[in-house]
C-alpha cells in the first residue's frame, strides 16, 4: 500500500457518557420490545390450555394438536364448502386464530360437495388427505343428549318448517336438485312421527341411494359400508308408536341431525370428544 | 467488506458499515473529490426539486397493485371466479399452490411434516420473490404495508407537533423476534407467530369478514401512530426478515449512483429502512453504481422523491438503470 496511509486511529472511538446512556436505553427497550411481543404471542396459549369453546372441526381435521401445529390458516377450505358449513376462528380461540371450524347447529357439513373438497383443498394436509369418502370422515359422534326433547321418543309427528324463520341452514334435497343446496327452511313437512334427523343423515341418504343402485356420483367406493342412524323401537314406552332414535357405529359426526332437529335447543348433538373409532375401541 | 455480506448484516440488525477511505476506489473518490470543488447549481437543484414535487409515480402504482392483489382474494371468494382461492398465508391462484413463506415456515416447524402440496407452494412463492426482490412482498403486497403507510403519515404529522413520541428500537430486534418464533413454534408446536401476525389477520379479514383479532391490528397502529414509526416492520415482522433473506441475490432492485446525487437526504426520511440507504451519504458509495441491500422493499419511494434520477429501479440482465461508468479519467501508474 502507500506510504500516506493515516496513522491508525483507535477502531472505534470511545462512546461519550450520554451516547453510551443512550445506546443502555435502546437496548433495554428492545428488550422490552422482544419480551412485549413474544408475550402478546404467547397470549395465545391462554384459550388452548384452558380448553376454552372446543368446536368441531372439518371433515378429516387431524387430532386437534396436529391440527394447530398445521393449519396454515389460509381458508380454501372455507371457499369451497358448497354450503358454507366451515368458518374461521377467532381472537379468543387461542392458537385457534384463522383455523376453520363448523358450528353444526347453525349448518352442517352435508356432503353435498360429494367429494371432501375441503380435504382436496387444504394446502398442508391439517385436513388429511388420506380419506376421499364421506363415510370416512370423523368429525364427531352424534348422541341424543336431550332424551325428553326428542319428539319420536314421545311418539310425536312433525309438522310444517325446521325451526325459526332466522334460521339459514341449507341442505342438498338430491331429489329436489342433485346440484344446490336448498335453504332448510325451504322444505314443508308433515311427519306422523318425526324422523328428521334419520331422513337428513347424509349417511343414510347415501345407504339408501347405494341400496337403489344409485350411487352418488356413480361411484361405488361412495357406498357407506355401515348405517349411522335410526329409528328404533323402545323397551319401556308410554306410547307404543314411540321410537328412539339410536346412533349406530356408521356416524360420521358430520351435525346434519343437529342442524334440522326441530326441538330447541337440539335433542341430538354431536359429541366432539368422540367418533366412531374411539367409540368402539372403548 | 463483501457487498452481500454486508447487505445480510444489515438485514439482521447491524448498522452499516461506514467505508474506509482505502475501501473507496480511486474512481469513486475522484468523483468525490470534483463534487467538494465543484459548486453545487442551488437553483439548478431548485428546479430539479420543482420537477419532482408530487410525483408519486410508483408510490401510486404499487397501491394499486396491493389493493388489486388483495381484492382479487375477496372478488375470487366473493364471486366464486376462483382467481385466488385461499388467503395471504396460502393460496391457489389459477390452480397454483401458493404458500407464504413465513407461514410455511411457521407450519413446517410446529407440524414437522411436510405434504407435497406445501412444499410445491413454498417452492413456486420461493422463486416468484427471489425473482421480484425478496421484499417486495412487503411493500407491493402485504395489506399492513399500504395501512401502517398511511399510519405513518399521521405519525409523522403529530410527531411534528410534538405530540407523537419518535422511540426507536435495535434493528436487531426483529431477527430475535425470527428465531424465537422459529423455536416456539418448533418446541410448542403451534404456530405462535400466526396469533398476531397482522398480515394473516388482516388478509383473512379482508376475505372472511372482520374479526375482533382486528383491535390487535389497531394497537399496533396505534403504538407505531404515537410511540414508534413503523416499529411493526422495522423491528418486529419475522416475515420481513424471511423475505429479506429471499431476495439478497435478487435481480430486481433499486440501484444507486452517485454521480449526479446532492446528497440532500430526502430519500432516507422517506425511507421505511432508510440505513440501506446510507450508501447515498456524501463519501459512502463503495462504487459508482450500487444495488441497495436486501432490507429494502423496493417500494420506490425514494425512486420518486429523488431529484436527480441517482436512485432507480433496475432488473438485472433486462433493465439497467445506470449507464456504465466511464472509464476513470485518469490511469492509475503504479
Amino acid at each position: 500500500m502507500s506510504d500516506d496511509t493515516p496513522a491508525p486511529k483507535p477502531k472505534k472511538p470511545v462512546l461519550g457518557e450520554k451516547k453510551r446512556l443512550e445506546a443502555r436505553r435502546k437496548f433495554l427497550r428492545s428488550v422490552a420490545l422482544a419480551g412485549g411481543g413474544v408475550t402478546a404471542a404467547l397470549l395465545g396459549f391462554v384459550p388452548v390450555l384452558a380448553a376454552w369453546e372446543p368446536r368441531l372441526r372439518p371433515p378429516g381435521a387431524l387430532a386437534e394438536n396436529k391440527f394447530l401445529a398445521s393449519c396454515i390458516k389460509c381458508g380454501q377450505c372455507v371457499q369451497v364448502c358448497p354450503v358454507e358449513a366451515i368458518k374461521l376462528a377467532d381472537l379468543l380461540d387461542g392458537f385457534g386464530l384463522g383455523t376453520p371450524y363448523i358450528a353444526a347447529r347453525d349448518q352442517a357439513c352435508d356432503f353435498s360437495c360429494d367429494g371432501l373438497q375441503c380435504v382436496l383443498a387444504c394446502p398442508t394436509g391439517a385436513l388429511t388427505h388420506e380419506i376421499a369418502y364421506p363415510h370416512q370422515v370423523r368429525i364427531g359422534f352424534a348422541e341424543v343428549a336431550r332424551p325428553d326433547k326428542c319428539l319420536a321418543m314421545q311418539g310425536k309427528g312433525f309438522r310444517g318448517r325446521i325451526r325459526d324463520e332466522a334460521f339459514r341452514g341449507k341442505f342438498r334435497y338430491n331429489e329436489i336438485d342433485r346440484w344446490n343446496p336448498l335453504p332448510v327452511r325451504s322444505q314443508e313437512f308433515d311427519l306422523p312421527l318425526c324422523d328428521l334427523c334419520v331422513r337428513h343423515c347424509p349417511i343414510e341418504i347415501r345407504m339408501a341411494q347405494c341400496a337403489a343402485g344409485k350411487p352418488p356420483a356413480g361411484d361405488k367406493n361412495q357406498c357407506p359400508p355401515k348405517r349411522a342412524i335410526g329409528l328404533e323401537p323402545m323397551a319401556s314406552a308410554p306410547d307404543p308408536t314411540a321410537r328412539q332414535p339410536v346412533v349406530f357405529d356408521g356416524c360420521v359426526g358430520c351435525g346434519a341431525c343437529e342442524m334440522v332437529c326441530p326441538t330447541e335447543p337440539p335433542a341430538i348433538v354431536v359429541d366432539m370428544t368422540k367418533n366412531a373409532d374411539t367409540r368402539r375401541s372403548s | 467488506m463483501n457487498r452481500v455480506l454486508e447487505s445480510v448484516a444489515q438485514l439482521f440488525g447491524r448498522a452499516p458499515h461506514k467505508p474506509e477511505k482505502h475501501e473507496i476506489p480511486i474512481p469513486v473518490q475522484v468523483m468525490y473529490e470534483e463534487k467538494k470543488k465543484t459548486k453545487v447549481d442551488q437553483a439548478y437543484l431548485e428546479k430539479l426539486h420543482e420537477e419532482h414535487r408530487g410525483n408519486h409515480k410508483w408510490r401510486n402504482r404499487r397501491w394499486v397493485t396491493l389493493l388489486v392483489v388483495n381484492l382479487l382474494f375477496v372478488v375470487s371468494y366473493q364471486f366464486d371466479v376462483q382467481l385466488v382461492e385461499g388467503a395471504l398465508t396460502a393460496s391457489r391462484a389459477l390452480g397454483f399452490h401458493m404458500a407464504d413463506l413465513n407461514s410455511a415456515l411457521q407450519v413446517m416447524l410446529a407440524f414437522k411434516h411436510v405434504v407435497l402440496n406445501l412444499v410445491i407452494g413454498t417452492l413456486t412463492v420461493f422463486v416468484l420473490w427471489f425473482l421480484l426482490g425478496g421484499r417486495t412482498f412487503c411493500s407491493w403486497v402485504c395489506p399492513y404495508h399500504l395501512i401502517a403507510e398511511w399510519a405513518e403519515g399521521i405519525h409523522l404529522w403529530l410527531r411534528d407537533k410534538g405530540v407523537a413520541l419518535d422511540v426507536t428500537f435495535h434493528r436487531g430486534t426483529r431477527t430475535l423476534f425470527w428465531v424465537m418464533f422459529a423455536l416456539l413454534a418448533y418446541a410448542t408446536g403451534y404456530t405462535v407467530f400466526e396469533f398476531i401476525s397482522p398480515t394473516g389477520i388482516l388478509s383473512r379479514a379482508l376475505i372472511y369478514g372482520p374479526t375482533l383479532a382486528l383491535l390487535w391490528v389497531g394497537m399496533l397502529l396505534l403504538f407505531e401512530i404515537f410511540v414508534s414509526r413503523r416499529a411493526w416492520c422495522r423491528y418486529i415482522c419475522p416475515i420481513g426478515l424471511t423475505y429479506g433473506l429471499v431476495g439478497v441475490l435478487s435481480p430486481f432492485r433499486v440501484s444507486y449512483s452517485p454521480k449526479d446525487c446532492a446528497h440532500e437526504g430526502d430519500c432516507r426520511k422517506a425511507c421505511l429502512v432508510p440505513h440501506v440507504l446510507d450508501v447515498t451519504i456524501k463519501g459512502r458509495a463503495t462504487d459508482m453504481r450500487l444495488p441497495i441491500g436486501a432490507d429494502c422493499t423496493r417500494c420506490g419511494l425514494c425512486v420518486d422523491i429523488c431529484p436527480t434520477d441517482s436512485l432507480k429501479y433496475e432488473f438485472v440482465g433486462l433493465h439497467q438503470a445506470h449507464p456504465a461508468p466511464e472509464p476513470p479519467p485518469r490511469a492509475e501508474s503504479a
